[in-house]
């Protein structure tokens, strides 16, 4: 029956043309706010739009029905130009109860669209967001454009034939919205469609309920645009490179960037890891890969996880763990053994909000400095850090060829807003890279298992099983050549020179810095690393159209840092470093270079807006 | 293909590295080591197989002395560590020798864990009721009462029994001996032979800061009445007259040592030992040479598939379906031309 519907579809109605806009999804944990977000993000991708989103979730599984710590939202900002960020703020916002719109109601532009579900308006829902008032009838939402309607009742009504409960009927709401928001930018259903038979393969009657919710919710559109609820828009396909595009998110692509720079380094993966939010999708998606030959192994801890990753690379696997912040903490000792034992290793850190638990769901950079400093000794591992989904991609192959090439510990930097966070990809060809396959050790020929190699300092990489290259290795300090105990004071300072130099050396291995936008010297730099690369990008850009003296400098390696970073940065006036931390690349950049790096902090679990900083570029350049 | 078989025997030598054994003189772990090395010439595995994989203490310095691979790990954290070797390869023998603090104190969570997982390793566990390397404190496994620089009035803790730990965590082989036991390797060997995680208590002397804590069962004068050397199908009988047997008080399922012979007692009435029964091996692991005699040999042996064949298989079913491409990976599902 709604099948003769959709035949209807876009009618003569004018559409407006507009070059991006950026929508926020709002509900409670249990509407399925993430998935309504993830089926608008793919559709919108087909459609061809350049797109950033970001998934903002409480850490409460299901928080009480209707509270506002149990508000799950999901942004996205998608265009006809490029896109950089999820948007500082929403044009509209969709509010499936009244908790979602007293927590997201602020970060509205003035005279955005609100839908809202007013079903879910009753006194009781009122009272536990904190209103004391209904905000769809005290005049205090004038300064908006609201469209108000009783979805609650109008999804029941579509899923009335289907005999769900009525719990079950309720759980169709987000598709009710999403077919009324697909009406309302010209978008086609019949992705969502095909993903709701493929994901209900076994319970077709809720797949025919959610898509009569979505039929119907788009047949509401239709049927509204008489009585003008809502202007209706039309957002053209972007100019992006040629090639093959599918979304991806940080997580997945980091994952398959580690299988790709294992497969490039001629080694299998063994993947230790500890389910640790935000971190688990990696393990996730390693674990359908079994066909690639990928271990993973979740083990009893995160000093499990990393001990067992460390064996295994002993043993001739790339071992690999992943943790967030506290989960690397307590690998801290495990990751000197690795770099004493000079084994490589992996190390994936999606950074969260911290100290200590912090607020887990929420991205922070915070962990830099542990990453660079933080173990016992001196200690030093190679720091790569991703700006952004699909750069996961890259920087894991990065990681997989120094890790090998310099039988050593990389730390990998990225964040929950990264790892979650969806962008179109523009496909790479693994069979296109060039390889850099490994060379184990076979020759018993004047072997001992700390002879290195005099250019990269590395050591051999001797497997267990190798006949006549039998070995010990251990923490304990160790004769340089030899690999036996020493506690010879010369060869402590030896071997924690080799330790450093080797590390050091990897500034000969990798790109120069370049400059992102802008002048390579002048007035002003700003200098970020991670997933500030959105919004930084975005302002420079902008306050470069105005014609201001601003380039934007991002980093990938953080140690060791590029070999000109230093001359780059003495090439500016003014330097400074927006992160979403108390400001620790500022440190180590002032402490590396002795320059005058101006901190810009952010440390609210939200992403850096594009405003904030525009503000701070015009603040520097003024003053 | 018959290399192996050409090649001459290897000696108990074979097997010693070219390092300096600097354990204290007397220590037990000397003839541990010597013990290890008289068992490997009759294993089958070729030499370059063997990993010795430790924590931190003073028996976890035994890889040092062993010709074969060998990693010297952080505290607690070996089986962990021998977990991943495994995993990664599980062509390679590999052992691991933790102590008593190392295993069942800082590593008792990755313990449990290896144990319940069945890793096929060989686990030995050199007990000697104290802290050696940190210089004497009480350990798990100490007695309450035992005074030492951190319990100068006597430790209140309860010492952990480790084969009893061992079996509750879900082991499938669980052995004791003591450090110079004769017939250590051949209880090494039943551990070798079983696949999966074998754990060998080993009572293990400590001369310097915990010497004769295990007199009670040990001393030459009351070994044949503390000492219950356990075989399989055989009954439990122990004693210097042979006399002596441990029977079921099935009122309060627990075990008791009666004399054959006086009050009515018969070798019927004598438990006959059945290493595959893990409620059995459960009370036999925890007599502890007080009431009862201390039982030696394999207490438990009941195979089960291990966790690397587990991992092995589901691999070979994700490869069932033919070489897989990556570039295909990342073009299946929603893709679109731009």
């Amino acid at each position: 029956m709604n099948e003769l519907k959709i035949k209807t579809e876009i009618s003569a109605v004018p559409r407006k043309e507009i070059s991006s806009v950026v929508i926020r999804f709002a509900g409670d944990s249990g509407d399925g706010i993430q998935i309504t977000g993830s089926r608008f993000t793919d559709t919108t991708a087909l459609a061809g739009n350049d797109l950033a989103t970001f998934p903002d979730f409480p850490a409460e599984i299901r928080a009480p029905v209707g509270t506002t710590f149990g508000v799950s939202a999901f942004q996205i900002n998608f265009g006809s130009r490029r896109i950089e960020t999820a948007g500082d703020d929403p044009d509209v916002l969709v509010a499936l109860n009244p908790a979602a719109l007293m927590v997201n109601l602020a970060r509205l532009k003035p005279g955005g669209m609100i839908i809202v579900d007013s079903g879910t308006f009753s006194d009781r829902n009122l009272k536990k967001a904190g209103y004391l008032a209904n905000p769809l009838e005290d005049g205090s939402l004038s300064a908006y454009s609201v469209v108000d309607i009783d979805i609650t009742k109008h999804v029941l009504e579509s899923v009335k034939e289907f005999g769900l409960t009525q719990k079950e009927g309720l759980r169709c709401k987000n598709f009710w919205v999403l077919g009324l928001v697909y009406w309302i930018y010209g978008r086609d259903r019949s992705d969502t469609i095909d993903w709701l038979r493929r994901k209900f393969a076994k319970r077709p009657e809720i797949a025919d309920a959610n898509i009569a919710a979505l039929n119907a919710g788009h047949i509401f559109g239709e049927a509204s645009e008489v009585s003008g609820l809502t202007h209706l828009y039309t957002i053209p396909a972007a100019e992006m490179p040629h090639g093959l595009y599918r979304t991806v998110t940080g997580g997945e692509a980091l994952a398959w960037g580690l299988v790709a720079g294992a497969e490039l380094a001629n080694l299998k993966i063994f993947f230790g890891s500890y389910p640790i939010t935000p971190a688990s999708p990696v393990l996730h998606t390693l674990a359908k890969m079994k066909q690639f030959g990928v271990k993973t192994f979740q083990a009893e801890d995160e000093i499990a996880a990393v001990c067992s990753a460390i064996g295994a690379s002993y043993a001739g696997s790339l071992g690999i763990t992943s943790s967030s912040g506290p989960g690397i903490a307590l690998k801290g000792e495990a990751i000197g053994l690795a770099i004493s034992t000079e084994l490589p290793l992996i190390i994936v850190n999606s950074q969260r909000a911290g100290p200590s638990t912090g607020m887990p769901t929420k991205t922070e950079q915070s962990d830099l400095y542990q990453a660079v400093y933080g173990r016992n000794g001196d200690a030093p591992v190679v720091v790569l850090a991703a700006h952004g989904p699909s750069d996961c991609f890259d920087v894991a192959i990065e990681a997989c060829r120094l890790a090998t090439k310099y039988m050593t510990p990389v730390m990998l930097l990225t964040d929950g807003y990264i790892g979650n966070a969806a962008e179109p990809w523009l496909i790479p060809s693994v069979a296109d890279r060039t390889p850099f396959p490994i060379r184990f050790e076979t020759n018993p020929e004047g072997f001992a298992p700390f002879n290195r190699n005099p250019e990269t300092l590395a050591r051999q990489w001797a497997v267990p099983g190798t006949p006549g290259l039998e070995h010990r290795i251990g923490g304990i300090e160790k004769e340089d050549g030899s690999g036996n105990i020493s506690y010879e004071p010369a060869n402590h300072q030896r071997m924690t020179d080799l330790r450093r130099d080797k590390i050091l050396n990897i500034a000969n291995d990798i790109p120069e810095q370049t400059v992102e936008s802008g002048e390579s010297s002048g007035a002003l730099a700003v200098v970020g690393w991670g997933s500030t690369y959105g919004p930084i990008s975005r302002a420079v850009d902008n306050k470069l159209a105005e014609g201001k003296k601003v380039s934007h400098i991002h980093l990938r390696h953080i140690w060791p840092l590029p070999r000109n970073l230093g001359d780059l940065l003495r090439g500016f006036d003014k330097v400074i470093v927006p992160e979403m931390n108390d400001g620790q690349l500022k440190t180590v950049l002032r402490d590396q270079y002795l320059i005058d790096a101006q901190p810009l902090t952010k440390v609210t679990g939200q992403p850096f807006k594009i405003s904030e900083i525009e503000r701070a570029i015009d603040a520097a350049l003024e003053n | 293909m018959n290399i192996a078989v050409t090649k001459e025997k290897m000696k108990p030598t074979d097997f010693a590295s070219d390092q300096e054994v600097r354990w204290c003189p007397g220590c037990g772990d000397y003839a541990i080591l010597k013990a290890v090395q008289r068992t490997l010439p009759d294993l089958d595995t070729p030499k370059e197989n063997y990993v010795f994989v430790s924590g931190i203490g003073c028996s976890s310095r035994f890889p040092y002395y062993m010709s074969t691979y060998g990693f010297h790990t952080i505290h607690g954290r070996a089986p962990a560590f021998a977990t991943g070797i495994k995993i990664a390869n599980p062509e390679l023998d590999v052992w691991m020798v933790t102590g008593d603090g190392d295993g069942f104190s800082i590593g008792g969570n990755h313990m449990l864990h290896v144990l319940r997982r069945n890793v096929d390793l060989q686990i030995l566990l050199c007990n000697n009721e104290i802290y050696g390397l940190t210089k004497g404190q009480y350990s798990p496994t100490s007695e309450v009462g035992l005074r030492t620089p951190s319990s100068p009035d006597g430790s209140v803790d309860t010492p952990l029994k480790p084969l009893v730990f061992t079996l509750g965590a879900g082991a499938r082989f669980a052995a004791r001996a003591y450090d110079t036991q004769k017939t250590l390797p051949e209880v090494l060997k039943r551990a070798h032979a079983h696949k999966g995680t074998s754990l060998v208590e080993i009572l293990q002397n400590c001369i310097v800061y915990n010497d004769a804590v295990f007199d009670n069962v040990l001393a030459r004068d009351v070994a044949a009445e503390k000492q219950l050397h356990v075989e399989h199908g055989k009954p439990l009988i122990f004693g210097a007259e042979k006399n002596k047997g441990i029977r079921l008080n099935a009122r309060t399922l627990t075990l008791e040592a009666v004399t054959i012979g006086e009050n009515g007692v018969t070798e019927e009435d004598i438990l006959v030992h059945d290493e595959t029964n893990r409620s059995l091996a459960t009370l036999i692991a925890a007599m502890d040479g007080h009431d009862l005699p201390m039982a030696f040999g394999v207490i438990y042996c009941d195979p089960a598939p291990t966790y690397e064949a587990g991992i092995e298989a589901k691999l070979d079913a994700a490869k069932a379906s033919g070489t897989p491409s990556l570039d295909a990976l990342l073009r299946q599902g929603h893709t679109w031309q731009a």
